[in-house]
């Protein structure tokens, strides 16, 4: 078991690399990485916290948008490609379980996003350090601001296979992965906006905001990591509302996602008939 | 001997149309069993029923002992897909590798593999430089891990010029030697070249025909073919003697039924010095087929 997973990772790892997914990943992270550390250095001075720590509430918000674009991009042809090409009907017939294959992918997939997370938060924690000594004080939000975003990329890339098996073709699949990312990382967080300005205080502020923000991975993410270091109050709006929820909830959230979405993607791919 | 693959009364249906009805077949270990069929006779939907890709209706299929898709069942199976493709950014030897892993074999054996498909010069270049040729010997090798106990080839030769499909034919041969049942398949009984132990003939989704070659030719029953050359003048004399020939060209042309092909021959003899040359011609192997073929689906 374990070796096939294994190998199924080693030739995904293959493909991302000369198809440059590894590349790709690396320099955009660590590109909008530096581009957000040192727009955010400038008001450090003001607020009394260590640049890493300001660095890191930057750059949670740079892995809300930017950790589920890469993992589905990265993760739309993983079924559909197969189909199209024509190769999965072969695959299908080695003594390989299904889930075994999404294994294998995810783990390869995960292996590169964390390789890049690594480049991209490491540069900028580089640079926080090098002009502030007692930024090493922030390491401990950055090394939570790294696992939770492999847990928010573990869980679009499973949303990803998911789609990939759902779409079977894979033109459908990523037109379908670029309306999910939208819809739950931008138009999800609109609408609740739009929702908490025009209830102004009201029921469902109170009571349906929070398990609303619960619901979408991408948004108990962002809760977690700004609840943990305790930055809410830089983030205006949704923060009154956001401080109410206890940390654990978030946390509970951001572990149980991967799970669901990786199931999701297995169900969908167990019912693609080659 | 044992039966490496049994199917009994096999019936497929597609959204209410008959893809394979009443189909029954079994291929022995050791044994080489040719299906043919036109496109769309049935042969790949067979084929994805037996390596448990698509489902059944109804009848039984049995592989190694095991239901089709059954984990045993493809671990002693090898399947070579119609026209193989394989991601093109790979390496020919990370493919082998990759499917080498996958049967719990060593992956160091992968550049041997190739080497006995011929490829092992292109092993370390991407399969997206290959010709149609070559992937087609990646498949080959995918399909030769592992010592499998059936091998399930469809049209395994398309694409290969002739050097290489006599060299197929002689791994299948050493294959088949070990004891590994062989089912492949072909649109044309030229192309399976008579070196194949067996032929079953699919049409319209049911089998037709089954047999060795001389077995199909003799209930084949089709009309032997001479052509006379006569001695200059003599062709009106030969004519007279022989009233079912006719004359085309410069040629007699003569037809009998197997039976009488003796005595048409004796009654030729006879004329001997009025005949420059006889060529007797057996039906083609493309006529036996067709005769199979649409006596029953068209």
């Amino acid at each position: 078991m374990i070796a096939r997973i294994l190998a199924t990772a080693i030739t995904e790892a293959h493909i991302a690399r000369r198809n440059r997914w590894v590349l790709i990943a690396v320099v955009l992270m660590v590109v909008f990485s530096l581009v957000l550390s040192a727009v955010g250095s400038a008001p450090s001075g003001g607020l009394g916290a260590d640049r890493l720590s300001v660095t890191v509430a930057s750059l949670t918000s740079l892995s809300v948008y930017l950790v589920p674009l890469v993992a589905l991009l990265m993760s739309f042809d993983a079924v559909a490609g197969e189909v199209e090409r024509g190769t999965l009907p072969l695959l299908l017939t080695y003594p390989v379980a299904r889930w075994e294959v999404l294994a294998g992918k995810l783990l390869a997939h995960t292996s590169i996003l964390i390789i890049a997370l690594v480049a991209g938060f490491g540069a900028a924690a580089l640079i926080a350090v090098l002009n502030d000594p007692a930024a090493a004080s922030g390491f401990a939000a950055l090394w939570r601001l790294t696992w939770t975003s492999t847990l928010l990329g573990a869980t679009f890339l499973g949303i990803g296979y998911g789609v990939s098996s759902l779409a079977r073709r894979a033109s459908g699949a990523a037109g379908l992965a670029i309306g999910v990312w939208l819809g739950l990382v931008v138009l999800y967080d609109l609408g609740l906006l739009a929702a908490v300005v025009a209830d102004d205080g009201g029921t469902f502020t109170k009571v349906f905001f929070p398990p609303a923000l619960l619901a979408n991975p991408a948004d108990a993410f962002r809760l977690f990591n700004l609840t943990a270091s305790q930055a809410t109050a830089g983030t205006a709006g949704v923060g009154a509302a956001a401080g109410s929820i206890p940390l654990w909830h978030s946390l509970v959230s951001i572990s149980l996602w991967p799970l669901f979405a990786l199931g999701f993607a297995t169900l969908a791919f167990r019912k693609v008939e080659p | 001997m044992t039966s490496t693959l049994t199917i009994s009364h096999l019936t497929k249906t597609f959204g209410g149309v008959l893809a394979l009805t009443d189909v029954s077949l079994h291929v022995a270990a050791g044994e080489r069993v040719a299906l043919l069929g036109h496109n769309g006779a049935g042969k790949s939907t067979l084929m994805k029923v037996i390596l448990g890709l698509i489902a059944s209706d109804s009848g039984e299929v049995s592989v190694c002992g095991a239901a089709p898709g059954d984990a045993n069942a493809r671990a002693k199976v090898a399947y070579l897909p119609e026209n193989a493709t394989f991601h093109s950014a790979l390496t020919g030897l990370e493919q082998v590798r990759f499917y080498m892993r996958l049967r719990g074999e060593n992956p160091s054996g992968a550049m041997a593999l190739l080497d006995r498909v011929g490829l092992s010069a292109a092993a370390k270049r991407r399969i997206g430089t290959y010709s149609k040729g070559m992937r087609q010997r990646v498949g080959l090798a995918q399909a030769l891990i592992g010592h499998p106990s059936l091998l399930v080839l469809d049209e395994p030769t398309s694409g290969l010029d002739p050097v290489s499909r006599h060299d197929f034919y002689e791994l299948l041969d050493g294959l088949a030697a070990d004891g590994a049942a062989i089912l492949l398949s072909s649109h044309a009984l030229t192309e399976v070249e008579a070196r194949t132990d067996r032929l079953l003939i699919l049409s319209g989704g049911r089998m037709v025909a089954e047999g060795s070659l001389p077995q199909l030719r003799r209930e084949a029953a089709l009309p032997v073919a001479m052509h006379i050359t006569a001695i200059n003048g003599y062709d009106t004399d030969i004519l007279a003697a022989l009233p079912n020939a006719i004359r085309v060209g410069s040629a007699l042309h003569l037809t009998c039924t197997q039976d009488n092909k003796l005595a048409t021959l004796a009654r030729v003899a006879t004329l001997q010095d009025k005949v420059a040359d006889i060529d007797v011609i057996p039906p083609s192997l493309e006529d036996i087929y067709s005769h199979f073929s649409r006596r029953d689906g068209q």
